[in-house]
């Protein structure tokens, strides 16, 4: 593989991973404060479709975007409603909702633009457009890194970059603040929490809010900003990718922003056969680099590399008083 | 008590004629729904075509879930409509068992084949197709690279990469083709992102045309194509006008002619396999406006003359599904 190739690689898997990352983050919030979900990718398409649906009807991105959140938002309410005030079984809620999600999404777009489910192109200033970051050009022609820095870190669309910041700030915010000692704690002990006299339900609310805005910027990333409008299922189990990832990275920020720029690599070289077998001189199916993500997940979980411990309160509802 | 018998038994005598006298046909859509800019919506043009044509009128069915196939199908033959078509290979299981409870009622399915003496199973012999947008794509390359995106990777979609490859080579017997599937499972029908993901590493190969069999997918490959400036071709029906200018032709599948013929021929419709080919403009390549700039008079020129001797047999185009086996790479 030579360097070029390297950077169209790298360039395509920066943008596969970033969705991955956002639901990756999003599943992270959710988890650490005790509430599995495995209804990313419902949320995902939800949010996907609103803001298809947004974008074309108000001919504004953003306005798409924050459709988009508004949609995944509301999921995550049903979600936390169900699993957090009801204490229901939080799998089953999540299976709901992703049915729920797949079914709804068609439905509405058909009802609204009668074209098979999906939402009309996008143009303009409906969709996000590629940013060129500062001096890309002037530094392109720097050996190694100034192609690094022109072709794979410049030129996403704004939520890329956003992607990327949620790291830093998912981080500081889980390990810096006071909100975020109590929400790993409310994961860990929520007996302690409350004891404390912290409302377990309030701070298992917010967590399952922030999951809802990072989906819905997932979703809104694929239709508006890789796509030019919403299609039927188009998120192509991404959210359960995602869920993977999060167990890959043990439940933490940075490990979840490798663990996705990992995912999106090996999706990245599964679209080039004939660099793998140029690489390493023979050909691998491409379905062995689909399935690798989960093959690494597994790996990971038996306790081959390092151990994934999930939040010990993880999927079981908090009961005050028996 | 007698009397009233007899009443009913003419009432049902004179429905049953009635019925069979006014025997409509019948059209029954897939899931993606009536006007899904492709498959179904052509379903629908063809019978819209023969309702103007002849003043007739026919009923019509969208489905809505799965679940609904074989109660949908029984109801119009109950209905008396005849012939009842229906689109999409996924009818073909629910009509295998419905079509022997309904002797009298003749059925045509679409893209399948079911063996029963009153069911026509309606082919197209998609490598035709292919191979002629091949050899447009071919003449329309600058690189000598175009490239493939299928679908789900099956025998059917290998069959529009093996018709596609034999027409490029026709042209240009050095040019490149860039084959790739999108997947293994049916999400890969649905997956537009990773579509244009595939156009990117496609085009940082040096392919300039990409040709895109790939149902939802490939409106992710026709908008990176558009975006990236290079050219696209599109699938089943016109999809010239999704971006005009930048799709340089569609490998159309005339399923509005296969619907049309049906619903002519009406109650003495013949079972059996009947193949859309080239011949009975079955297949097919789309020129309108938004893509005559793209399709010069030397390029329309060698396609029609190709399209004449695939009809006369001079040339056969190797069907992938005949044996499973592509002559070309």
């Amino acid at each position: 593989m030579d360097y070029a190739t390297l950077i169209q690689v790298s360039d395509s898997a920066l943008r596969l991973a970033t969705p991955l990352l956002l639901a990756c983050l999003a599943g992270l919030f959710s988890e650490r404060s005790g509430i599995f979900d495995i209804g990313l990718e419902g949320k995902m398409l939800m949010a996907g479709m609103a803001s298809g649906a947004a974008a074309y009807l108000t001919g504004s991105v953003w306005l798409g975007m924050f459709a988009g959140i508004g949609a995944a938002i509301l999921f995550s309410l049903i979600h936390g409603v169900a699993s957090i005030t009801f204490r229901g079984n939080q799998l089953i809620s999540g299976v709901a909702l992703n049915f729920l999600a797949s079914g709804m999404t068609v439905l509405i777009a058909q009802a609204l633009f009668h074209q098979g489910g999906r939402t009309p192109p996008l143009s303009g200033g409906a969709r996000f457009t590629p940013i060129e970051l500062p001096f890309a050009e002037a530094l392109a022609d720097v050996p190694i890194l100034g192609p690094f820095y022109a072709e794979v870190l410049s030129g996403h669309s704004a939520l890329v970059y956003v992607a990327l910041l949620a790291v830093p700030t998912t981080w500081w915010l889980l390990y810096r603040t006071r909100f975020g000692l109590r929400l790993r704690a409310v994961g860990e002990n929520p007996e302690s929490v409350d004891t404390a006299g912290i409302s377990v339900v309030r701070l298992r609310y917010s967590a399952v809010i922030i999951t809802g805005i990072l989906c819905g910027l997932a979703g809104a990333y694929m239709a508006t900003g890789l796509q030019a409008g919403f299609g039927r299922e188009m998120t192509a189990g991404r959210g359960y990718i995602a869920l993977a990832a999060l167990i890959f990275a043990k439940w933490r920020p940075w490990y979840a922003l490798w663990a996705t720029l990992l995912f999106g690599f090996l999706q990245a070289l599964a679209l080039r056969p004939d660099v793998i077998e140029g690489t390493f001189g023979l050909a691998i199916p491409v379905s062995f680099l689909d399935a690798l993500p989960y093959i690494l997940t597994v790996i990971v979980l038996a306790g081959f590399v390092g151990k994934a411990i999930p939040p010990r309160a993880g999927g079981q509802p908090y009961v005050k008083e028996r | 008590m007698t009397l009233m018998k007899s009443f009913l038994g003419a009432a049902a005598s004179l429905a049953l004629c009635a019925g069979a006298a006014l025997a409509e046909p019948a059209l029954i859509f897939d899931l993606g729904g009536k006007f899904d800019k492709s498959f179904n919506e052509a379903a629908y043009t063809g019978a819209q075509r023969w309702a103007d044509e002849t003043g007739g009128s026919y009923k019509e069915l969208e489905m809505q879930s799965e679940a609904q196939r074989e109660q949908a199908l029984r109801r119009l033959a109950q209905s008396g409509a005849n012939p009842i078509v229906m689109t999409g290979f996924a009818f073909g299981d629910v009509l295998n068992t419905v079509a022997p409870d309904y002797p009298e009622t003749k059925f045509a399915i679409i893209d399948m084949v079911v063996d029963q003496p009153n069911v026509r199973s309606v082919v197209f012999t998609e490598e035709q197709g292919s191979y002629l947008v091949g050899m447009m794509a071919a003449q329309a390359s600058k690189t000598g690279t175009v490239g493939f995106i299928g679908g789900m990777d099956i025998p059917l979609i290998r069959k529009f990469a093996c018709g596609y490859v034999q027409g490029v080579k026709a042209v240009n017997p050095d040019a490149k083709v860039i084959q790739n599937m999108t997947g293994t499972t049916p999400s890969a029908w649905n997956d537009p992102v990773k579509g244009s993901e595939l156009t990117k590493a496609q085009i940082s190969q040096g392919a300039d045309v990409i040709y895109a069999a790939a149902g939802g997918t490939g409106i992710g490959v026709l908008q990176t194509a558009a975006d990236e400036g290079i050219l696209s071709i599109g699938v089943d029906s016109n999809q010239n006008h999704l971006h005009p200018g930048k799709v340089l032709t569609s490998m159309l599948k005339r399923v509005d002619n296969a619907v049309y013929d049906a619903f002519k021929a009406g109650e003495a419709i013949e079972p059996g396999i009947h193949v859309m080919d080239l011949k009975v403009d079955g297949v097919g390549y789309a020129l309108d406006d938004n893509n005559a700039a793209l399709v010069s008079d030397e390029m329309k020129a060698a396609v029609d003359a190709a399209a004449e001797k695939i009809k006369a047999g001079e040339i056969s185009v190797h069907d992938y599904m005949a044996d499973n086996t592509c002559p070309v790479e």
